[in-house]
């Protein structure tokens, strides 16, 4: 009978990512991914509810003080489904983001206790958002049909979109949750750096606002403008082409999981001995 | 010739000690670190506490040059004090850690049970569990299905396998995580001590499963201070000792020079802790210790609720006034969870001449939550102590059922440091 081998040995500097390994721990990712969707509303009143409360809330403060107040351009579409078409998608990002960051210093003690591919931790944090979206993302669709604006078939091209926002949360948590296991800044940082990014991206205001053709495509390096841009030409037919932006936003965002993934693959043998 | 299962080869693993000692929990931790730590160096070397650059660099090897092979059955056993390097050597060889040089190969698949359970969530059911803890052990979903009534049968928990696992008692966690781990069905298992818990029947299902799976061919390396149970399932030891390998051989010839090593390096045969290492300022007048009327070994058992005497036989170079002796009990997390201290409860004393000199201290029911302790130990005189131990012994709490309900008590999260016998009465 012969086995197969396993060696054991150090691994200096940057490693191959194994991407077979976590394919063979695949039931482990969909065990984690389950157990975070199961915990996640465990002994909350309002349960899953707090999906929707999220964008649908931040979408009624928005639509008072930027739509309403500020008289913020939309793109033509009435305000409130401006920001919400945005704010689910975000929203799924940013919690995603915010789980993985803390998802390895979160099972310290199993990762000090049991071998399995790491990269698992942050991936099922980041998909156990999925839930979350789908919830909001019906809200959003029933309140699209409700103020009369019928999606476009476009609508095809918006699971890239979600891919879009699932790579860029899962690459920027790469890097975040390595770094979280040495320098717990990470943790105090995160919301810091949500709040930057959220601003940054269009959810108050339309991309259109931006006219320079040149500028445009440095402002698609956030590969958040691609995601939430694409939401609205998809969904409610806004002028944007999301060509070319779209086109960097997918360059940097896989830029990011790649970089993210190798430089988790580096810090990843030292985890146990630090976290 | 047959293939061994595991091949060990000049295995070495490196641990700077400021990554032991000080960890950075913020960047300006590490910044103020990085800029103070080359002055420190220096003024180190300054006053000579450091001769070379290896010891400037606070660097310690846990493991140094470790090799050996473990043949396919073979079930192994892994011994040495606490800090040998047995722990770093499983984590390596469960793949939790990298070794600093040296490698290991290990044919097939390679399953441990390192402190089991540690990957349940409270949240979820014991057949949620199950599944979740076999996935993160390796096993796929049939897998785990397959054998699911076998899990659940020999865990003993099948009525509560729909309840959330925070429910349960701390030994139902653990049979249950055990029983998950045990049907891994690994080529090579590794094992660390889980047969510290659960009851005794439990603890002999475990032994008899441990035998059962290497009578199936597979190969098991097992670590473990309890020596009778080393002797009973081993065929073979190693002796760790500061990292290295001082003797692989026949079970009984290594767990006997275990204990004679134990002894040279700490305390001698008869409990004798004169060589034991003592703080620079003190000069060694503790002689003797004893526990329960047996010298005293790195590592002593006593049970829960049992009577426990302590006693310390002093030879003093000059009389002491105003005496006192103390015995200190820690926990694993490093707290003082009680003192023994003869001044509190006896006063202090004088002891009026030179030589020979007895502290014993009498308990009539140790309630100490079942677990590991160190145990520290010092005579002072006006409140300076002239003698002391820092760690000088393992005392390990034995549980049991002292209460009769079946359930054995155990050290976790929550559950104290004491148990104190009580009195219930329900009613509405």
């Amino acid at each position: 009978m012969t086995h197969s081998i396993t060696r054991i040995e150090r691994s200096d500097g940057w490693v191959g990512l194994r991407l077979r390994e976590l394919f063979e721990f695949r039931g482990l990712l969909y065990f984690l991914t389950w157990r975070d969707i199961k915990v996640r509303y465990k002994q909350t009143v309002l349960g899953a509810l707090w999906a929707i409360l999220q964008p649908v809330l931040t979408m009624v403060v928005f639509t008072l003080f930027f739509g309403r107040l500020a008289r913020m351009p939309s793109d033509g579409v009435p305000y409130h489904l401006f920001s919400l078409t945005a704010l689910v998608p975000w929203t799924f990002f940013a919690n995603g983001m915010t789980a993985a960051s803390n998802s390895l210093v979160g099972s310290a003690n199993i990762i000090k206790k049991i071998y399995f591919p790491r990269l698992a931790l942050p991936m099922s944090a980041v998909l156990g958002g999925i839930v979350d979206f789908v919830l909001a993302f019906i809200v959003l669709i029933g309140m699209l049909l409700a103020g009369g604006v019928v999606p476009t078939i476009n609508i095809i091209w918006l699971p890239l979109f979600v891919l879009l926002a699932f790579v860029t949360a899962l690459g920027v948590s790469l890097w975040l949750s390595a770094l979280n296991v040495q320098f717990r800044d990470v943790r105090y940082v995160v919301p810091f750096i949500i709040q930057l990014w959220m601003f940054s991206s269009p959810i108050v205001y339309p991309a259109s606002l931006i006219e320079d053709p040149v500028l445009r495509v440095v402002y698609a390096f956030n590969p958040m403008v691609g995601v939430i841009e694409g939401f609205r030409w998809s969904l409610l037919g806004t002028e944007t082409a999301p060509t070319m932006m779209t086109a960097v936003s997918v360059l940097v965002a896989l830029a990011m999981l790649f970089g993210g993934a190798f430089y988790f693959r580096r810090m990843e043998k030292t985890f146990a001995d630090v976290v | 010739m047959a293939q061994s299962a595991v091949t060990v080869r000049g295995m070495g693993k490196q641990f700077f000690r400021a990554a032991v000692q000080r960890r950075h929990d913020t960047l300006r931790d590490l910044i103020t670190e990085s800029l103070s730590a080359p002055f420190r160096r220096a003024a180190k070397l300054l006053r000579g506490q450091a001769t070379g650059a290896a010891e400037l660099d606070e660097r310690f090897w846990a493991l140094k040059d470790v090799s050996f092979d473990v043949q396919r059955g073979e079930v192994l056993g892994i011994i040495g004090r606490n800090g040998a390097g047995k722990s770093t050597l499983l984590k390596i060889l469960a793949r939790i850690t990298d070794p600093t040089e040296g490698y290991a190969d290990i044919r097939g698949r390679l399953g441990s049970l390192l402190e089991v359970g540690t990957a349940f969530h409270q949240e979820l059911t014991g057949r949620e569990n199950t599944f979740l803890n076999g996935a993160i052990l390796g096993m796929s979903k049939d897998e785990v299905a397959a054998k699911f009534d076998e899990i659940v049968e020999f865990s003993g928990v099948s009525k509560f396998i729909d309840t959330p696992v925070k429910h349960y008692s701390s030994g139902m966690t653990v049979r249950l995580a055990f029983a998950v781990a045990a049907h891994l069905e690994p080529e090579v298992l590794i094992i660390d001590e889980v047969l510290a818990v659960g009851d005794a029947p439990f603890q002999r299902r475990c032994l008899g499963k441990m035998k059962e799976v290497t009578r199936e061919g597979r190969t098991v390396l097992f670590v473990s201070h309890n020596m009778s149970a080393v002797s009973q399932l081993c065929d073979r030891a190693i002796l760790l000792v500061d990292g290295k390998v001082r003797t692989d051989g026949e079970t009984d010839a290594v767990v006997d020079e275990y204990l004679s090593a134990v002894a040279q390096h700490s305390i001698g045969v008869d409990g004798d802790v004169r060589e034991f290492p003592r703080n620079d300022t003190h000069d060694p007048q503790i002689t003797r210790v004893t526990l329960n009327g047996e010298p005293l070994t790195d590592h002593c058992l006593v049970g829960l609720f049992d009577p426990m005497s302590l006693r310390m036989e002093l030879d003093l170079n000059s009389p002491q006034r105003d005496c006192i002796a103390s015995f200190h009990f820690d926990n694993q997390q490093g707290e003082t969870v009680c003192c023994l201290h003869s001044g509190w409860t006896h006063g202090a004393v004088d002891l009026n001449s030179p030589g020979r000199h007895v502290f014993e201290c009498t308990i009539d029911k140790l309630p100490l939550v079942p677990g590991n302790y160190h145990l520290t130990l010092g005579v002072a005189s006006r409140g300076r102590y002239f003698d002391a131990m820092e760690r000088v012994a393992h005392i390990e709490v034995r549980g049991a059922d002292v209460f009769d309900t079946g359930d054995i008590p155990r050290q976790q999260r929550g559950a104290g440091y004491f148990l104190v016998p009580a009195r219930w009465n329900t009613s509405r």
